[in-house]
């Protein structure tokens, strides 16, 4: 009884068309149809931040949206943070900052950090901690993770003048 | 995840037409954080569910001089943004920031909150303080029901099967008035309301006397609650500690709190007097135009 | 810090940019759900919704139809194992239960067990399989209470259990139990002790069941090939100990079974067992395709291994001047569904931080019927923690003694017996005191009316355990280093790096890889804070092997013996002061003779063991009992930290997981065994928004078994927080917390009923 749908979006800044059941959520399809697995997945109830991706502009658990729901959105993922290859601030940032142990809830934590930078460029470590208490670590403590937001704001602020 | 179709319907009368077709088999999905994993995990198994964001009407958020119109697709981020929100509706504000977290707040919307009929909501405390107005469209006709009202149980409402709650309409705010929700919650964020509690106060121009208050309170009973004679009894009194103490009283009298996971009854009661006076205190700061930022949590 | 002359280093002490970095900011990095294999099928489970109760009936005729389903198994398909004691690297394991663990076989012990498996073309699938498969089952009462389990008339979980006696315990009787196993340690005159204290404290408390908490659920994807040859991908902290369950449990040869280590999401002790694995195996033997099998969050809650709740009473007695003199405890740990829970390590860390002259120590474990626990970073230490720190507390207010100078002064030291029996070597516990009492927080004065500071100490023991590693010289002087530790939170780069100092070569010049059980010796778990201490020492022994096989190279270049050669810095020296860097020589290899490549292996050496010492303060509202931490400092015994950031990052880890452990964490369960709580939603650990930054004090006191003096620092970092959040509880408000978490209901309760005489 497939009802498979054809959807269209743009991920990543890249047209993308794929099958997809109703029941599928976002995550599972990046992860199992599109094969962008650096989306995570940790509770599929929204609760951890793993598989945050930003769609139209604003930064959502992709295991509580379907994939149908994506027709016509704008999505971007881990993978399309940094479109040249290199490493952009955010990135960087939690690498040089040690920001992460075990790295599974380092995809979501760089997209809600994007997602901050987007809306507040200079944030206060008070905005960080609540912004980013949708997203769980287990490994670092936070502390690291926090430092790094603060470094890759203030390095943006600087790159983008 | 069990199987079922999915509508994206662009127009109300398109949506309540698929409802209404579908013999209560259906589920509306508006910003999808309860239903999804609801879904998932069993508790509904809608054969068919019907996106109804693109409906124009749903989507609304206007402060007009009839009052606020909140769509009841309009998700949270929308609300807690908006200036008029903000400056006029500070309770709802003070919910839509706390639902969930920042990803939860991209999608989930008021409406969805009380069509989910949790007695811990954020937002219906903060709704029936406001006292807000549910609109319901249905195949014959609209109808409309206070927010107090919407609830009748754990997960369970007044919206029959073909019925659509298109929007939650607020009277416009008198001057002097100020409101705020505040809800205990073990963490500082992501969690829910052990007690949540919403009220608005409305003072006289001397910002002595309470003309008028309406308060809602989340968790401490099988649905959100209006506490009708807690906020009769403020009507005419002069702010005083005693005053606020008469307040606590009488919503103590109307809560039957459960003891479960996020905490025991006789903890919810405990919590329902401080929050009550906590929260009357900072809705008569605000009327009296002190802004009182609030930190989440603490 | 440094409490004394440190060697110069040039690698080790530095923050180089971990080689598995670049991967884990991109997604590019794959952990055990990424993996996808051609025609592979997806996996799910029957899971009971009983706490207690026989299996009296399964019939998978209903989901065996479904289109799409390809395979189901129950407990029939699981070899039977008999009565077999199997070590594992963490401890011996009867096969019996572990299996029984992974499949219920007559009986379901707690929610969640496993009753039967599908494999199925996609996961819908295979998850609408399983609720079409009907399990009939007779109820038993279940048994949730720890010392009601323990009681001679409590329904039993295990028929095949009988009471273990361990240390100077009696020997049990030959009667069924839920007490698994009886521990006694004892030293000195217990009697005499207490006769000779002025002051004696005692305390009951109580702990609840916690989790882990790791983000990432467990997964395992296997192919049991044609020619009997099983591969499994999975996150695990162990792929040797990993590739031993699976084939004990499967009664295959080790050798028959590769175990692929993919990136893992943390585990904390509890990615060891296996879960899933066999289960994967078995649909993949019926179907002849790889079958991959995913946790759900609330699986993981359920069924996987959370350490114990647990119930202890302790008592500690002093000289009014302050000398520790006895110490009493008895503990009961819940086992869960088998045998297993880390009681005898709780009774071995009780007063493990103190010099105590008189001490006897009492150990049970009890089966109940919930999930059968396991490691969790210290495990037990951070129960007994809880006790014996906040009685020092009160010695420490009845005394009128400053916290820190109390330590100091009962301090374990080189030379200290232990209760249970071994003495110290050097170790660095009166030094993390004193980091505290110097320290800028301890010093500066906490004012506000509702705020307290506690402080708080702790211990692990570290082990050792075997590690092995080769390392190949590349002809542009960079090293491949293999090694079979897999990492959870940079061990990769803090290996490197002791192999890079010993070379004198750089930390980005060696490219370290982690493979699987087919393509390294035998490493034991990444557990027990051991992989950058025992897989350290490998990687040493490997690169002194390459500075062997280097002069050898340089020798034959020189036309000299390869005694004349001398290694230094990272040159290689003639007898004629001939110079050549790793690099210049690893350049002209080519012609030089064999491939230059180094082993290293590691078994011997134990580790002296983990102290650290904490101070936090804490600010409470008083009418709602809801705790926030202000300030956090942490000062621990890194011996030797390779990469001071991920020291940091463990300490910092540790203490925030210890937060969650005292204030919030719970198994919150019914009656009837269900736990009401299985969500990240409800089972709340920290966010980033409860916690304030943690500073750390990094004190260095070198274990003399490590070439570098390396201590590990994974585990320790979680025991003082508790016992020193209740400290700081008390100091506010002035009551004692006795039972975790100390959630708001909790502390509002003690301080609402509170003896307001005193």
């Amino acid at each position: 009884m497939s009802n498979k749908r054809v959807v269209t979006a743009t991920i990543n800044e890249e047209t993308a068309e794929f099958l997809c059941e109703p029941r599928q959520t976002l995550l599972e399809v990046l992860r199992d149809s599109l094969n962008l697995t650096g989306t995570k997945e940790g509770c599929s109830n929204g609760n951890c931040g793993a598989c945050t991706v930003i769609m139209n502009g604003h930064a959502v658990v992709s295991c509580l949206v379907l994939g149908v729901e994506a027709e016509g959105a704008e999505i971007q993922t881990i993978e399309g943070v940094s479109c040249d290859g290199s490493l952009n601030e955010v990135q960087s940032a939690f690498l040089e900052g040690a920001a992460l142990q075990c790295g599974i809830c380092t995809p979501g934590f760089i997209m809600q950090t994007e997602a901050l930078l987007a809306e507040k460029s200079n944030p206060t470590e008070d905005d960080i901690r609540f912004y980013l208490a949708g997203n769980l670590c287990r490994c670092t403590g936070y502390d690291k993770i926090v430092r790094a937001v603060m470094a890759a704001a203030e390095q943006r602020q600087v790159t983008t003048g | 995840m069990h199987a079922f179709d999915y509508k994206s319907p662009e127009v109300l009368a398109e949506a309540l037409q698929q409802l209404a077709d579908s013999d209560g088999s259906a589920k509306p999905l508006a910003g999808g954080t309860d239903l999804i994993d609801q879904m998932r995990t069993g508790r509904h198994q809608p054969t068919l569910v019907i996106d109804i964001k693109k409906v124009a009407e749903l989507n609304v958020l206007e402060c007009a001089g009839d009052g606020l119109h909140v769509g009841a697709a309009t998700p949270c981020y929308r609300i807690c943004g908006d200036d008029n929100v903000q400056q006029d509706y500070t309770a709802l504000a003070d919910a839509c920031n706390i639902i969930g977290g920042v990803q939860i707040q991209s999608r989930a919307s008021v409406g969805g909150n009380l069509c989910n009929s949790g007695p811990a909501g954020d937002s219906i405390p903060a709704m029936i303080a406001l006292r807000g107005i549910c609109v319901i469209a249905g195949s014959a006709g609209t109808r409309e029901v206070p927010v107090a009202e919407f609830c009748t149980g754990p997960g369970q409402n007044v919206l029959a099967d073909n019925e659509l709650l298109v929007e939650i309409r607020f009277p416009p705010r008198p001057t002097a008035s100020g409101s705020h929700y505040r809800r205990m919650i073990p963490r500082n964020e992501m969690d829910i309301a052990v007690v949540g509690v919403g009220a608005s106060v409305t003072l006289n121009e001397a910002g002595t006397t309470i003309t008028d208050a309406c308060i809602g309170l989340g968790a401490v009973g099988p649905t959100p609650l209006l506490a009708a004679r807690a906020g009769e009894c403020l009507v005419g009194q002069t702010v005083s500690d005693a005053t606020l103490a008469n307040a606590v009283e009488a919503a103590k009298e109307i809560i039957s709190p459960i003891t479960d996971m996020r905490g025991t009854q006789e903890y919810r009661v405990h919590v329902t007097g401080v929050l009550v006076r906590r929260v009357l205190e900072t809705a008569i700061s605000r009327a009296t135009g002190d802004p009182c930022v609030v930190r989440p949590g603490h | 810090m440094s409490t004394a002359e440190k060697p110069s280093y040039k690698v080790i002490g530095t923050r180089p940019i971990r080689h598995d970095g670049v991967d884990k900011v991109t997604g590019r990095a794959l952990y055990g759900a990424d993996i996808k294999l051609s025609r592979m099928l997806y996996g799910a489970t029957v899971r009971s919704p009983h706490a207690h109760a026989k299996i009296v009936r399964i019939d998978t005729s209903q989901a065996e139809l479904m289109p799409g389903v390809r395979a189901v198994i129950t407990s029939e398909d699981v070899p039977e194992q008999g009565d077999r004691v199997v070590e594992l690297g963490e401890g011996a394991v009867n096969m019996r239960h572990l299996a029984a663990n992974v499949m219920a076989r007559e009986k379901v012990l707690y929610k969640g067990h496993v009753v039967a498996a599908v494999a199925a073309d996609d996961v819908h699938t295979a998850e609408e399989a399983c609720a079409r498969i009907e399990v009939e089952y007779e109820t038993l009462p279940p048994v949730l209470d720890l010392l009601k389990a323990m009681s001679a008339d409590a329904p039993i979980l295990n028929d095949d259990i009988r009471t273990e006696s361990i240390g100077s315990a009696p020997s049990g009787s030959d009667q069924q139990t839920n007490v698994a196993k009886h521990f006694m340690f004892e030293k000195g005159d217990i009697k005499q002790g207490f006769a000779d204290a002025d002051i004696i404290v005692e305390r009951t408390f109580d702990t609840a069941m916690v989790h882990q908490g790791y983000i990432e659920p467990h997964n395992a994807t296997a192919h049991w090939n044609a020619d009997d040859k099983i591969t499994v991908w999975m996150s695990t902290q162990g792929t040797f100990s990993a590739r031993q369950q699976t084939a004990e449990l499967l009664l295959m040869p080790v050798s028959s079974v590769k175990v692929v280590p993919m990136e893992i999401g943390g585990g904390f002790g509890g990615k060891i067992s296996v879960y899933l694995t066999p289960l994967a195996a078995l649909l993949s033997k019926k179907t002849g395709r790889p079958v991959k099998i995913l946790m759900s969050r609330t699986e993981v809650f359920e069924a996987t291994g959370p350490t114990p709740g647990s119930h202890m009473r302790v008592k500690l007695g002093a000289k009014s001047d302050g000398t520790l003199v006895a110490g009493e405890a008895w503990i009961a740990f819940e086992a869960g569904a088998y045998t297993g829970s880390p009681i005898g390590a709780a009774c071995m860390c009780v007063f493990a931080c103190y010099d105590l002259p008189n001490g006897q120590v009492e150990g049970f474990d009890v089966c109940v019927n919930k999930p059968r626990t396991n490691a969790y970073r210290a495990p037990g230490s951070t129960h007994v923690a809880m006790a014996t720190e906040t009685l020092v507390d009160e010695l420490c207010e009845k005394l009128k003694m400053d916290p820190t100078e109390f330590r100091i002064k009962n301090a374990a030291g080189e030379g200290t017996r232990r209760v249970d029996g071994p003495v110290y070597p050097r170790i660095g516990m009166v030094e993390t005191v004193e980091a505290i009492r110097d320290s800028e927080h301890y010093k500066t004065t906490l004012d506000g009316k509702f705020c307290g500071r506690g402080v708080a100490s702790g211990f692990w023991f570290n082990v050792g355990l075997k590690s092995s590693v080769s390392a190949t010289v590349n002809s542009d002087g960079t090293v491949a280093l293999v090694e079979g530790s897999t990492d959870i939170g940079g061990t990769r780069t803090s290996i490197a790096m002791q192999l890079a100092e010993t070379l004198g070569i750089a930390a980005e010049d060696v490219n370290p890889v982690v493979v699987d059980t087919d393509s390294i010796g035998y490493t034991d778990i990444t557990g027990g804070s051991r992989v950058t201490f025992s897989t350290g020492i490998a990687a040493i022994n490997a690169a002194i092997s390459i500075q062997e096989q280097m002069c050898q190279r340089a020798a034959i270049l020189w036309e000299t013996d390869a005694e004349n050669v001398r290694y230094e810095e990272g040159h290689l020296v003639g007898p004629s002061d001939q110079r050549l860097s790793f690099r210049e020589l690893a350049e002209k290899l080519r012609e030089l003779g064999d491939a230059v490549v180094g082993y290293g292996t590691s078994g011997s050496e134990t580790q002296g063991g983990a102290f650290g010492t904490h101070c936090v303060d804490v600010e409470i509202d008083p009418e709602l009992g809801k705790v926030q931490i202000l300030r956090y400092t942490i000062a621990q015994d890194a011996g030797t930290a390779i990469h001071p950031s991920y020291v940091e990052g463990q300490m910092q880890g540790g203490v925030v997981q210890g937060i969650g452990w005292a204030l919030n964490e719970e198994y919150w369960y019914d009656e009837q065994g269900e736990m009401h709580n299985p969500t990240f939603l409800d089972y709340r650990i920290p966010t980033c928004y409860d916690v304030p930054m943690i500073d750390t004090i990094i004190v260095e006191v070198p274990d003399p078994q490590h070439p570098y003096g390396v201590r590990g620092v994974g585990e320790v970092p979680i025991c003082p927080p508790p016992a020193a959040i209740a400290n700081a509880i008390y100091d506010a408000l002035g009551i004692r917390m006795t039972e975790l978490p100390m959630a708001p209901h909790r502390v509002l309760a003690a301080y609402l009923g509170r003896n307001t005489d005193d």
